[in-house]
């Protein structure tokens, strides 16, 4: 008898788990659900569906705001973001996960800060002082911006991973004579492709969808997705609301894109950081 | 774990490796802070002293007010997340039909970010949205309700906006307890509910530590959000919305750093708070063997 009673508690919260995560997505899918529709709305009063369909909106949107721009930008800008960054983030992630040195838990701190600070907070001064050396507004200067939190996440998402690969095959390169540089770009590159194909789409994903910095870093031309999304919802009213959903889905797509990539090579659990 | 190697100085080697990533976050986040916080010490025109700029934030009740505003949606959603999260994480611990597409589906509106979230929301939180149809259809209320442009509206997008992340930690963290110490727990005698308040709950607690810092990390934030679906020059006027206002409405950068580094300083106190009262809490190894 006790063991039956188990076996139904078991059931029913297996069945709440069911329930809550239904209820979730079906808010979540019917948000995304009827952006889609009124994108496609020739008009939509009150009913459970628009009164028609038509695809306006879009080559609406792509005329209205300047949408193949915005997209060369996003793309310009989450690329070399995510390059710099692990150019950069790996050999840093490789001298935490295998070296001993003083302050390495200052270095650790200051790695951890930008993530915790909150992006208007530097954001603010930044882009100050990037107006006061002649780059705000430019795809440049938004480069530079976004790569303040983006650096820092590859470096603390690859330093476990490094950590994990086995010392000993570096340590049999370095007897045979290997100098630093070769034991890093032919013994442990290879062995952390893995680790670096996920931070690199993780770290895509995330300069995509970051808003604040972009925000106060970029000018009229070197907005991305995010950014001219808000400006649209933000002045709605101007422009027909189908226009800037047709403009969101664009966004969802080119996001949803990556976040499929993504998902190939990384569980999901691992998509968000752990900070240690 | 390096020991053939190991060296308690800075050599070359180290400096190649590590040098190029500490001038990049030196320059493009230590500098602009210092910066910032210099900014906010000048007094700006018409102010005299070096804590005029952050007098002038404090002094304003309604300026004042956004740190209560930004707090009033960052706690609760904070708290919302975790309580759901936890017990859908504790269950999904063991193998459940569907885990793998579960949690992906989950990461969706991660990805998607605030921006869509809110944008989508507005038409099907609205008054004549989805959402209201089926609460009217069914009889469970007489009129729409209001759940865009005020409180609720930023509540509800910030939920659906960081749900994901608190889940997917909180998920993490719970299967990589040893299922053994709850077996172990069960044949001494302790039932379901004992097994998780006094077995499960205490070893999950850094993962709810941790995943309530995040969570509050990215509410406190909150600016997209609480200008598109709440009520920005009223309750949802976060001090993030007030920074902004205050440098490109006012352009008074003076007051903006001061808003703005007072925001970093509240925000760090609580993170701070929160993962302190983690440490006061049970650490040790929760994944059995020899650990």
């Amino acid at each position: 008898m006790g063991e039956k009673r188990r076996g139904i508690t078991a059931d029913l919260s297996g069945w709440l788990v069911y329930a809550a995560v239904t209820l979730f997505v079906l808010v979540v899918g019917s948000i995304f659900l009827t952006v889609l529709l009124n994108s496609f709305a020739s008009s939509w009063f009150g009913g459970w569906l628009p009164d028609g369909y038509t695809g306006k909106w879009y080559t609406f949107a792509v005329n209205e705001f300047s949408l193949w721009r915005v997209l060369l930008v996003t793309l310009i800008v989450a690329l070399s973001v995510t390059a710099i960054s692990l150019v950069v983030g790996v050999p840093a992630a490789y001298a935490l996960a295998r070296r001993r040195f003083r302050g390495k838990s200052l270095v650790l701190g200051l790695l951890i800060l930008p993530l915790l600070v909150p992006p208007i907070t530097y954001g603010i001064p930044l882009a100050t002082m990037l107006y006061e050396y002649r780059m705000a507004g430019t795809v440049a200067g938004v480069i530079l911006a976004n790569l303040a939190p983006a650096l820092p996440f590859v470096v603390l998402i690859m330093t476990p991973f490094i950590e994990q690969i086995d010392p000993n095959l570096e340590r049999a390169a370095r007897m045979m004579g290997a100098p630093t540089l070769k034991v890093f770009t032919r013994v442990l590159l290879p062995l952390a492709v893995p680790g670096i194909l996920a931070a690199g789409l993780l770290v895509l994903v995330r300069t995509v969808a970051m808003f604040e910095l972009t925000f106060l870093t970029a000018g009229a031309g070197s907005q991305t997705l995010v950014v001219a999304l808000y400006y649209a919802a933000f002045s709605a009213g101007i422009r027909p609301a189908q226009s800037i959903d047709a403009m969101a889905v664009i966004y969802m797509l080119t996001t949803l894109v990556l976040l499929i990539a993504a998902l190939r090579f990384v569980n999901p659990t691992n998509m968000v950081m752990r900070v240690r | 774990m390096s020991k053939i190697k190991s060296r308690w100085g800075i050599d070359r080697n180290l400096l190649l490796l590590l040098g190029p990533a500490l001038v990049l976050v030196v320059a493009l986040f230590v500098w602009p802070l210092l910066y910032g916080i210099g900014v906010s010490l000048t007094p700006g025109p018409g102010r005299e002293g070096l804590l005029s700029n952050y007098a002038a934030f404090l002094g304003d009740a309604r300026e004042r007010a956004s740190i209560w505003n930004t707090l009033w949606i960052a706690i609760p959603v904070t708290i919302a997340n975790v309580l759901v999260a936890v017990p859908i994480a504790y269950r999904m611990r063991r193998p459940l039909k569907g885990q793998r597409p579960i949690s992906a589906i989950f990461v969706v509106p991660m990805t998607l970010g605030v921006v869509l979230v809110a944008e989508g929301m507005l038409t099907f939180f609205g008054p004549a949205g989805w959402f209201n149809k089926v609460l009217l259809t069914l009889g469970v209320v007489n009129e729409p309700l209001q759940l865009v442009h005020n409180y609720v509206g930023v509540l509800i997008s910030l939920f659906i906006a960081e749900f994901p992340v608190v889940f997917l930690i909180l998920l993490g963290y719970a299967s990589g307890i040893d299922p053994n110490l709850e077996r172990a727990g069960r044949m001494l005698g302790a039932g379901a509910w004992q097994r998780f308040s006094r077995i499960m709950l205490p070893l999950m607690m850094p993962g709810v530590a941790i995943a309530a810092a995040l969570s509050f990390v990215a509410t406190f934030a909150v600016f997209p959000s609480a200008v598109l679906v709440g009520e920005p020059a009223g309750a949802t006027r976060v001090i993030a919305l007030a920074a902004w206002q205050a440098a490109y409405e006012r352009f008074d950068f003076g007051e903006a750093s001061a808003i703005a580094i007072t925001m970093a300083v509240i925000e760090l106190v609580c993170v701070a708070a929160i993962l302190l009262g983690r440490s006061r809490l049970y650490r040790g190894p929760s994944g059995g063997g020899k650990g």
